[in-house]
């Protein structure tokens, strides 16, 4: 499909649709939810980091005035040892479900053992304190390397690993053990000049969204449940409460409220069935939210990682080889992202010689939840390193060494496909032609830093309805629950398809009974998908359009031409009809006008991103202050660029909380120490400049516009970037993340 | 003997009464009494500010400061921040500038951008960084936010 590159609506900046909502305190978030009769639910969290659960005693916590129920995950249903499909992804049923509520074992501090609903909140807490658990403490394991080896307590009987695609019978906490493999690495060695080896781990942190969990649910006496909640996908909710409730998906609502920040973190069950068990049990809708510390200790954090790195390249800067061990921890449960991980670490780079091997790893800690570019800014973090080190030992410019090396239209990434037109050599170029770049950096203890990053992104299923109103405006119906203004990206290519305004397009984001089937809003996939989806059914719009059009003027509608919002008579020139003309007759021309598209789309266009950092660091206390930010990116084509900053902006200051200070710390019983906004510490205005932003635009050959995700990927260069700029400051590597200062002081000492 | 208190309290400036328990927070009131969802909880122990409000003039967060603390007070909440005539410049701004992505803490940032541009008209960049840093935003990295504060600020002095 060829479409028009001087567009009218792309690449301009309106004010979001749901903006006036969202500054006016209106809209509404999962939270905010109200109904009458409705009763609150709270949760009994494992105190233990790894118990087996002898007994749960309820009655006094059941003999409290105002008390209506308490379950636990008996209430559920018999949670089988299974993987059962979930259409994007297989899950083990068991793992799913009593991560929801424990089964026979708690894993991690904060696994859910048993809830209470009641007329307040208060009085639920309250009953929490009489509910009696016997547990058997077993000990923890908390680190991935102590998790590997022969003698560590297992977290799971029936886990067995799964080796390079092959069943084993070995039990153990290693889940899987994968690999990918091109060329001989051991041969690209031998012909590399300088190789470089070296070890990274870096902690658990946390997306920190600033919305905590919550779920309101409807259990009606026929069966029917409604659920009112803050999701990333309100139709992957659907499908995954199905077979944890034991009932069919049509029976199910999910109504997504507006949702207070994700990062991937809001695609996971977790409050959803024990407010649906609960409803069903007292006949009441039950709103159950999570306080800070409950997000913190049981949802989300993206993965702690053992890495090792070993790349090699000749003396004129050519890579040969590059090796990669990565073992991810997952939390209590299996799935961490270290496919992703592995897909990621060394695709920026054309490397003919490489072999990576993935561990994923149960541990005593929460089981990890996708958070922006999973498992990409830990893999980046080493090999962005291990490259900066390759330039120092080779003279280069870490700037042009990639250039040199570059990943490009055909080069094959390392686990299998080829790219199709990408723009990483045009981010590094732009970067070195930044003024921030050109500028001098100049004082004590001053470092500037770059690093790259990639993110394949995802396209999955997207469904979009377009009806007509009878002014010519349009309601565009959409399933992408909307984190960070992705109505008006969606519905500004509708409205570049249609000849309207983005203003005349009104999108709605609907529930899983009111719009085809929708995949979450993660994977950068949204404004590409949903977007497609928005361009499709517009399409189909003006085919009807045309149709009637073609009726009005009694002829064919082959003869009807459409451009710059006006149908054309093809016989008779003078003869035209507006968009609003057509749409004002719709009711005498054949009825309402609804155009709908369901895409999966294939054309994914994989995005890269470079970042330039200057800090400072206080060589008294080991503190890095960031001086300037510049992100550079290959958007493909940025639809509304104010979001897409937007984007760059908020990713480059996560990677710059997860490089600095953001950590969990936990006891030796695996207790978190940290829980809570004060303590976690994510960065504040204050600690940030102003990040800069400079949008590369290299189109998506599989988009119609060109559009690319670019949600994700401006998180994968911060950490790396700011490591290498340290050595540049203080003339020290860091090899684990964070660097908080403590760490960076250690390591200006050692040096002497 | 009566669980509730009776409470009056002068609310974006109206008179309001209303019933709560002793141990219930203003922004419990706010929200789960008077149905003010505008005001939101993401920490409810004072550390991310986007439960901002206004008490007697003085930049709070509502999680921190009892229901009943509100008697005999003037409170003013981000529902109390656009007027008939439209919306106040901060919110103008936020949305020109494209300074919230998800928007949860928008309302906090909101109500505590008033109470700055309501002490100190003329704020620099780094008056704004650090008076808004008891707002966390995990969305747009603050650059949006900061420039729409101060832009609202010019706004407001060329309106005066």
């Amino acid at each position: 499909m060829a479409e028009s590159t001087t567009y009218k609506v792309i690449g301009t900046r309106p004010i979001r649709h749901d903006g006036v909502d969202k500054v006016t305190g209106r809209a509404i978030y999962g939270a905010d939810v109200q109904m009458a009769g409705l009763l609150h639910g709270k949760v009994l969290r494992s105190p233990h980091a790894h118990a087996r659960i002898r007994s749960i005693d309820v009655s006094r916590a059941l003999a409290v005035p105002g008390v209506k129920a308490v379950v636990t995950g008996a209430d559920l249903p018999p949670a089988e040892d299974r993987v059962i499909q979930l259409g994007e992804g297989a899950v083990n049923l068991k793992y799913l479900s009593n991560n929801v509520l424990a089964g026979e074992k708690v894993v991690y501090k904060g696994h859910p053992v048993a809830a209470v609903a009641a007329t307040s909140p208060h009085l639920a807490e309250e009953a929490l304190a009489l509910i009696h658990v016997d547990y058997e403490v077993l000990p923890p394991v908390l680190d991935v390397r102590e998790a590997m080896k022969d003698d560590a307590p297992l977290l799971h009987d029936n886990l067995k690993t799964k080796s390079l695609g092959q069943e084993t019978d070995k039990r153990s906490n290693i889940a899987t053990h994968t690999q990918f493999k091109a060329g001989d690495v051991e041969k690209g060695f031998q012909e590399a000049d300088v190789v470089i080896e070296r070890e990274f781990t870096t902690a658990t942190v946390h997306q920190g969204y600033i919305e905590p969990h919550n779920a309101t649910a409807m259990w009606n006496p026929d069966g029917q449940l409604t659920i009112w909640e803050s999701t990333q996908g309100a139709f992957t909710v659907q499908r995954q409460l199905a077979p944890v409730l034991g009932i069919p998906v049509a029976q199910i609502r999910v109504i997504p409220a507006e949702i207070g920040g994700g990062f991937g973190g809001k695609i996971n069950l977790y409050l959803e069935p024990i407010a649906a068990v609960l409803s069903k049990k007292t006949g009441h809708p039950v709103k159950v939210l999570m306080n800070r510390a409950e997000v913190f200790e049981s949802t989300g954090p993206t993965p702690g990682s053992y890495i090792r790195v070993k790349m090699g390249a000749t003396k004129d800067g050519r890579l040969t080889a590059a090796q990669a061990y990565m073992a991810y921890e997952a939390g209590g449960y299996p799935g961490s992202p270290i496919g992703a991980g592995m897909m990621c670490i060394f695709t920026p780079y054309d490397v003919p010689n490489v072999l990576i091997d993935g561990f994923d790893v149960v541990v005593n800690k929460p089981k990890t939840a996708p958070y922006r570019a999973p498992g990409a800014t830990n893999a980046a973090f080493a090999s962005e390193t291990v490259v900066d080190e390759l330039c120092e030992k080779l003279g280069m410019d870490p700037l042009q060494f990639r250039l040199h090396n570059a990943a490009k239209e055909g080069t094959r990434r390392p686990d299998g496909p080829t790219h199709p037109r990408i723009g990483y050599r045009e981010t590094v170029q732009a970067a070195l032609d930044s003024d921030h770049y050109r500028t001098p950096l100049e004082g004590p203890n001053v470092g500037r830093g770059v690093a790259s990053g990639y993110w394949f992104n995802v396209g999955l299923q997207s469904s979009v309805s377009i009806n007509v109103n009878a002014d010519g405006s349009v309601t565009l119906v959409e399933g992408s629950t909307d984190i960070g203004g992705t109505r008006a990206s969606i519905a500004m290519q509708a409205a570049e398809v249609l000849g309207l305004k983005a203003e005349e397009v009104r999108p709605i984001v609907a529930d899983t009974a009111s719009v085809g089937y929708n995949d979450v809003t993660g994977g950068s996939r949204t404004t590409f998908a949903s977007g497609y989806a928005a361009i499709e059914a517009a399409h189909e719009v003006l085919r009807q359009m045309t149709e009637r059009a073609a009726r009005i003027w009694k002829v064919e509608a082959q003869e009807v031409t459409f451009a710059d919002g006006v149908f054309r008579n093809a016989k008779e020139p003078e003869q035209r009809l507006t968009f609003k003309e057509v749409a004002a007759q719709l009711g005498r021309t054949g009825g309402p006008l609804t155009g709908s598209a369901t895409v999966a789309p294939r054309g994914v266009g994989g995005a890269f991103a470079t970042h330039i950092v200057d800090l400072q660091v206080d060589p008294e206390t080991g503190k890095v202050t960031i001086l300037r930010y510049t992100a550079v990116q290959d958007v493909g084509k940025a639809i509304h660029p104010s979001y897409v900053e937007g984007q760059m902006q908020g990713g480059a200051v996560q990677g710059i909380g997860w490089a600095l200070n953001e950590e969990y710390f936990y006891n030796d019983k695996g207790v978190m120490a940290n829980a809570s906004f004060l303590d976690y510490r994510m960065p504040t205005s204050l600690d940030l400049p102003m990040i800069d932003t400079i949008l590369v635009e290299v189109p998506n050959p599989g988009h119609p516009f060109g559009v690319r995700g670019v949600g994700e990927v401006p998180i994968v260069p911060p950490v790396a970037a700011i490591a290498n700029a340290i050595h540049r400051a203080v003339g020290v590597r860091m090899y684990h993340s964070p660097m908080a200062p403590g760490l960076v002081m250690t390591e200006i000492l050692a040096k002497g | 003997m009566p669980t509730k208190q009776h409470v009056q309290t002068r609310l974006n400036g109206e008179e309001v009464d209303f019933l709560c328990e002793p141990r219930q927070s203003l922004l419990e009131v706010l929200r789960d009494v008077l149905g003010l969802t505008g005001s939101k909880e993401g920490c409810n122990n004072g550390n991310c500010g986007a439960c901002s409000v206004i008490l007697d003039g003085v930049l709070v967060n509502s999680c921190c400061v009892l229901g009943v603390e509100a008697g005999g007070r003037e409170v003013t909440t981000i529902e109390g921040i656009a007027s008939v005539e439209g919306l106040h410049p901060i919110q103008q701004k936020f949305l020109e500038h494209a300074a919230l992505q998800c928007g949860i803490c928008t309302p906090g940032f909101i109500v505590a951008a008033k109470a700055l541009l309501d002490k100190n008209p003329h704020p620099s960049e780094h008056q704004v960084r650090y008076w808004l840093a008891g707002n966390l935003c995990r969305c747009t990295g603050y650059d949006k936010i900061i420039r729409a504060v101060l832009e609202a600020a010019q706004t407001m002095e060329a309106k005066a």
